[in-house]
């Protein structure tokens, strides 16, 4: 995968913020998907115009032990599985798509 | 003076789950017959209904072998289909179509889906659960197939009144839950008893040695509910404000993990 690539949350789905996960169900196959603290990191910041790099580098490796050369690589797995499932958009250019951030359950 | 013959011919039968009245029109008495008999203690004596569908129905051998479920808002109108049944309903007018064979599972199938399309848009959902009312307070049992559904209600005490053995009825009124009594009935073959109450608890099946009661939280609380709640419609919108119920459901009433042997005294430990 592309170091620039550009990920956006797809609008077919739905997504709450309960404690460190993101539950996200697909309207597609009605599929729910569990997003673990990093997992909900990327996802909240797939805006469609930062490079996941980025992402990768200014909010995970600066608050995890992890190396960006690791980080990214898991970044790119994670997207390559979220993406297969519909769940979000890649794109090499930056993505106009964007929906707002997933609403935190009180 | 000529004998005058009143022929009062039955064209219609208006069913009211939860309380919403479907107007099911025929022209065929036999059906309406059939759909007073299977949809006995829910059938709106007064005809007063809030949708009308007609039921057009087709000569028996025509459906097709494919049980899959297409439900899908297209022009203003939402669209369900499977192999036995093709229907429309415009939610605008209120008014909709049914074609079908001579066949009470088709139009039950029919009804379900109406009724998920109808209860998300004011927080409610059918979900694949048991639930009695007892103590003026409604239980559910949720589980898949083989979970123990229809086995809590046979275990019920008597003083238990049965809303279904298969697809509980949940709506949101004033920020409360409640459970309402359905005709959607499992292995019991029994039409649940068409009362209302606010649900005390969600017990999510599992079989065991020995009855145990955990509560569960959280996601955990989410994911179990969801996985049990009927989902038809793949629309975006939809799927979101039944994703939202479930969010707000778990946030206010307790789901807890029921593991049970078959044997009546799990319902001591149902309070």
């Amino acid at each position: 995968m592309n170091n620039k690539c550009y990920v956006a949350r797809s609008t077919a789905i739905a997504a709450r913020v309960l404690g460190e996960e993101t539950m996200v169900m697909s309207a597609v196959n009605s599929t729910l998907f569990t997003l673990d603290e990093i997992a909900t990191i990327i996802w909240e910041s797939a805006d469609g115009t930062t490079p996941l790099e980025e992402i990768v580098v200014k909010k995970i490796c600066a608050q995890y032990d992890v190396t960006p050369e690791v980080a990214v690589k898991d970044a790119e797995l994670l997207v390559e599985g979220l993406t297969e499932h519909g769940l979000l958009l890649v794109s090499d250019q930056p993505i106009g798509i964007t929906n707002s951030p997933a609403a935190e359950t009180p | 003076m000529p004998a005058v013959e009143a022929v009062c011919q039955l064209t219609d039968v208006v069913v009211e789950i939860g309380g919403l009245p479907i107007r099911l029109r025929s022209t065929d008495p036999d059906f309406l017959g059939l759909i007073q008999r299977r949809y006995a203690g829910y059938v709106n004596p007064t005809g007063d209904a809030s949708f009308d569908f007609d039921v057009e129905l087709a000569p028996p051998g025509t459906e097709s072998g494919d049980e899959e479920v297409q439900v899908k808002w297209e022009a203003g109108r939402w669209l369900m289909e499977r192999g036995d049944f093709r229907a429309e309903w415009n939610p605008a007018t209120s008014h909709g179509r049914i074609q079908q064979t001579i066949n009470p599972y088709s139009l039950d199938s029919v009804l379900r889906i109406v009724h998920t399309l109808l209860l998300a848009r004011t927080g409610g959902f059918l979900v694949h659960a048991s639930s009695a009312i007892r103590n003026g307070r409604a239980f559910l049992f949720s589980g898949v197939s083989g979970a123990g559904k229809t086995t809590m209600a046979r275990l019920a005490p008597p003083d238990a009144a049965l809303l279904t053995d298969e697809i509980s009825y949940v709506t949101r009124q004033d920020g409360r839950y409640f459970a309402v009594g359905t005709p959607f009935f499992g292995e019991l073959a029994r039409v649940g008893e068409n009362l209302r109450a606010p649900i005390e608890a969600v017990y999510l099946l599992a079989k065991g040695p020995e009855n145990i009661v955990e509560p569960i939280d959280g996601a955990d609380a989410v994911r179990g509910l969801l996985g049990n709640i009927l989902f038809f419609a793949r629309d975006p919108e939809f799927v979101e404000m039944v994703f939202d119920a479930a969010f707000d459901f778990v946030r206010r009433v307790p789901v807890r993990r029921l593991t049970f042997a078959p044997d009546a005294r799990v319902w001591e430990l149902i309070v």
